[in-house]
């Protein structure tokens, strides 16, 4: 049987289903120090004072106890681990506390004193960019030219929760002269290199083990840098193990979130339905400190076309700064936000025109030889049109929306894409590496790849006995340790089965070659150990400028279409999600349950992000940061969904894989709010919470 | 404080308000049952109290005195549905299952899938989107009825 395309059970299941997976809170050892973050209370200004009631046993750091450099190191170096004499964000670490009583800690008292400054706490009033994109393809003039008739609308997005379940958690322990932190995190190599800057510590000195971790979403992608910045500084500065765990409370309120978004289109089509100009505005609240923000803004600019051809565009994006927690990662990365408004408003273009929104999409839909904004040249792979046709076939769309006219049901629909891989030259730079080890029974996998629920270790499992022709349960996985494992990159932007199963893929194929005809155990004795490793190579063609934004912005796209079904009810403006449908072109599925389970989840969180999850900002705070009024859908909430994966396969992805993490999230918010407009409400801010279903119901009369 | 702790009888010197969650994690070292919010909406500390599941984060100890605490370590008859989320999907990151497979093992056999979103719906998993739960629980109730009338195939 072969080892790819097959739905193995995953490898890691037997010890989750009894309970014996150990997760970081569970392995608190005796003697370990508990920790307690002293946060900003306001959104900006300066610290005064700061004063400690304490008992005895306190280990107690601020910035002034910082070894090394006092930043959060990952793309600019604004973000200080501790507040150095200002805060910038309320929930700001100012200072640490640690001590081997959770009730001593509890109980101690810090009074912190401030000079407040005003705050900018709203993106359309803020003066700072961390980044701005301005994307130009023909023109604009001509474009709108051509038009016969203009579409403009403006589309809001809110914040949105990771939430996975595990909280974060490290645990950070003092050896040898340098330092040790195992935790709940993505990404291994990019928690390794701000705590060397942290503690001014050369890289042999760190160490970094990734726990079993309880989701992560991209919630764990950049913040562990931060929490295991503090735990590193206590148990540096205690000689001592330190955990530093959040409670549920401190992680929504403290932790990133999905960046809300100000979206503004304006299009030009003509009478039968041909998009000829697209002027798209992208504004994105970015938070307190850049973070990961200018990535996420290249993302959102990069899918704010939706997945369709237009000669005349121009895309100007800006993430700007405000005095609120910093935003992060959320699977997705800016692409939900730019979707939603791109797929909201194509129906609404539809309607204006008088033409079916089938058939408007399909009019445009991006087809293999077209080109993107940016000017990459599409592939044979690119499947807009066949997941268009599968999702309506299969939700017979059109027939149904007829059937539903004028009851407080509705049907909608979404198309989508999602470019897999960093953006640009991001996987070029990172030139990620993974290696195979021959064992005596077969091979090990090393690579800092996480295992965060997705199937990670089964599916590079997969990948690497399809290569070597071993069989799968003679393939190890490494635990992701930087002191086992190369830097493979870190577990984000839908990468690691594309790039880094690809890398293996190599490595497979290089040590099949070595092995020759000898089994690993005879090899092993024959000429002694055997590690084969392989870093990414740049596909032929695949060209870009960082500066002028031309070229191809992603290695491939994977492309989806949703079909939502909604109930509204009048007297509430409560949305109920009845049936889903995603149509997913994943390239070639790996282990097509582990993709069923992406897009399955994926989907879920759409659904919240759509209509339930709703981050209330009070003064710069989450006023809600609880899960007893954050609500996230629960199986009452979740509709019944049918997925479908279609393979039109990638060139370089191992065996044609194409990511597939992130794209299922792109799809249901638009296909919910389509759905809505159906039933005559125009919404076009998410989350559609009754509140906001009443309020377009009022304005619709 | 004396109660049965998967089957065996156990004597606890902890504060009697403690939560029944730290007190099988910390003083028995059982740390299958999670902690996600502690607030009782989460569903990953789920443990059955005389046989009917609760939130160990929201019952202090107290409360079990004198009574029968089962743990995912201890649940009886969930080989069955431990074989089926692994199959089926109804596992992913793993820090939802424990609570999540003994609120599913006191699921009636012949449970419609709405009687099983109404029996969980205590329980958030954000991995899933839930059906390879259902899946799961559906292929749990059929195995073990095909094993209570032999010759019946799933």
């Amino acid at each position: 049987m072969p080892a790819v395309g097959t739905s193995l059970a995953r490898t890691d299941g037997p010890s989750k289903v009894t309970g014996q997976a150990r997760y970081v809170a569970d392995m608190v050892v005796p003697g370990t120090l508990f920790a307690r973050t002293i946060r900003s209370s306001i959104p900006r200004g300066r610290i005064t004072g700061v004063r400690f009631e304490l008992d005895d046993g306190f280990t107690v750091v601020t910035a002034a106890d910082v070894p090394g450099h006092n930043r959060v190191a990952l793309i600019a170096d604004d973000q200080p681990c501790l507040a150095d004499g200002r805060v910038e964000h309320a929930e700001e670490p100012i200072a640490l506390l640690a001590h081997a009583d959770r009730l001593a800690l509890a109980r101690a008292v810090v009074h912190v004193a401030y000079a407040p400054e005003p705050a900018c706490l709203d993106p359309r009033d803020s003066a700072e960019m961390f980044k701005r994109i301005e994307i130009a393809k023909g023109s604009l003039e001509q474009g709108f030219a051509a038009a016969d008739l203009i579409v403009e609308g403006e589309y809001r997005t809110g914040h949105q929760e990771q939430l996975y379940i595990e909280p974060h958690g490290v645990i950070a322990t003092p050896e040898d002269g340098g330092i040790t932190v195992a935790g709940s995190l993505q990404c291994p190599y990019y928690v390794h290199k701000a705590l060397c800057v942290l503690l001014g510590l050369p890289p042999h000195r760190v160490r970094v083990v990734q726990t079993e971790t309880g989701g992560g979403f991209g919630g764990k992608e950049d913040y562990p840098s931060i929490i295991a910045g503090h735990a590193a500084l206590l148990a540096w500065k205690a000689r001592q193990p330190v955990a530093v765990l959040y409670d549920r409370q401190e992680d929504m309120a403290a932790t990133t979130k999905r960046h809300p978004a100000v979206i503004r289109h304006r299009t030009g089509l003509t009478r039968d339905g041909r998009l000829v100009a697209m002027d798209i505005d992208v504004l994105l609240d970015g938070g307190a400190y850049t973070t990961l923000s200018p990535v996420v803004l290249s993302r959102a600019c990069l899918h704010a076309t939706g997945a369709y051809r237009c000669d005349h565009v121009r895309i100007r994006g800006r993430v700007a700064k405000t005095n609120t927690p910093p935003n992060g990662a959320f699977r997705g990365f800016g692409a939900p936000q730019a979707l939603f408004a791109a797929e909201v408003h194509m129906d609404r273009a539809a309607e204006a025109l008088g033409l079916d929104p089938v058939a408007l999409r399909e009019r445009n839909l991006l087809r293999p030889g077209d080109t993107t904004a940016t000017g990459q040249v599409l592939m044979d792979d690119c499947s807009a049109g066949a997941v268009l046709a599968e999702a309506v076939h299969r939700t017979d769309f059109r027939a149904r929306r007829e059937a539903l006219r004028g009851t407080s049901r509705g049907i909608g629909l979404a198309l989508f894409f999602h470019g897999a891989g960093f953006t640009g030259s991001g996987e070029t730079m990172l030139a990620s590496r993974a290696s195979l080890e021959l064992t005596p029974t077969g091979v090990r996998v090393l690579a800092s790849s996480t295992e965060i629920g997705q199937g990670t270790r089964t599916a590079l499992a997969q990948i690497v006995a399809e290569a070597t022709a071993l069989d799968p349960s003679a393939v190890e996985v490494a635990a992701a340790d930087t002191a086992i494992v190369p830097d493979s990159g870190p577990t984000v932007a839908s990468r690691t089965c594309m790039v880094v199963g690809n890398i293996l893929r190599r490595c497979g194929e290089t040590l099949r070659r070595r092995l020759g005809s000898l089994t690993p155990e005879q090899y092993l004795r024959r000429h002694g150990p055997l590690v084969v490793s392989e870093q990414y190579e740049r596909p032929a063609g695949l060209e870009w400028d960082d500066v002028t934004y031309r070229g191809s912005a992603y290695g491939c796209y994977g492309y989806g279409c949703d079909v939502a079904e909604v109930e509204v009810d009048p007297d509430t403006g409560a949305v109920r999600v009845i049936a889903l449908t995603a149509v997913i072109d994943v390239g070639r599925a790996i282990n097509p349950g582990l993709v069923r389970g992406q897009i399955e989840g994926g989907s879920a969180q759409g659904v919240g992000y759509a209509v339930l999850e709703d981050v209330v900002m009070r003064e710069g705070r989450m006023a809600n940061a609880q899960l007893t009024n954050y609500a996230i859908p629960t199986t009452l909430d979740t509709p019944a969904m049918d997925v479908v994966l279609l393979e039109h396969p990638y060139a370089h992805g191992p065996y044609g894989a194409k990511g597939v993490g992130e794209i299922p999230i792109n799809g249901p918010a638009p296909a919910i709010v389509n759905a809505i407009r159906t039933t005559g409400l125009d919404l076009r801010d998410i989350p559609a919470t009754p509140e906001r279903v009443l309020e377009a119901s009022c304005a619709s009369r | 404080m004396r109660f049965t702790l998967n089957g065996r009888p156990v004597d606890t010197t902890a504060h009697p308000m403690a939560r029944l969650l730290d007190v099988v994690r910390e003083e028995f070292g059982l740390t299958g049952t999670k902690e996600g919010c502690g607030e009782g909406e989460c569903g990953a500390c789920t443990v059955l109290l005389d046989g009917a599941p609760v939130n160990a984060c929201l019952v202090p100890v107290a409360h079990a005195a004198g009574h029968d605490v089962v743990t995912i370590e201890g649940v009886p008859n969930a080989e069955t549905l431990r074989e089926t989320f692994v199959e089926h999907g109804g596992t992913q990151c793993g820090i939802c299952t424990p609570g999540l497979i003994v609120a599913a093992s006191v699921i009636p056999q012949g449970a419609t899938e709405h009687d099983v979103r109404e029996a969980l719906a205590g329980n958030l998993c954000r991995c899933t989107g839930y059906q390879g739960i259902y899946r799961a629980i559906a292929a749990a109730h059929a195995r073990s009825a095909a094993r209570a009338e032999p010759g019946r195939r799933e």
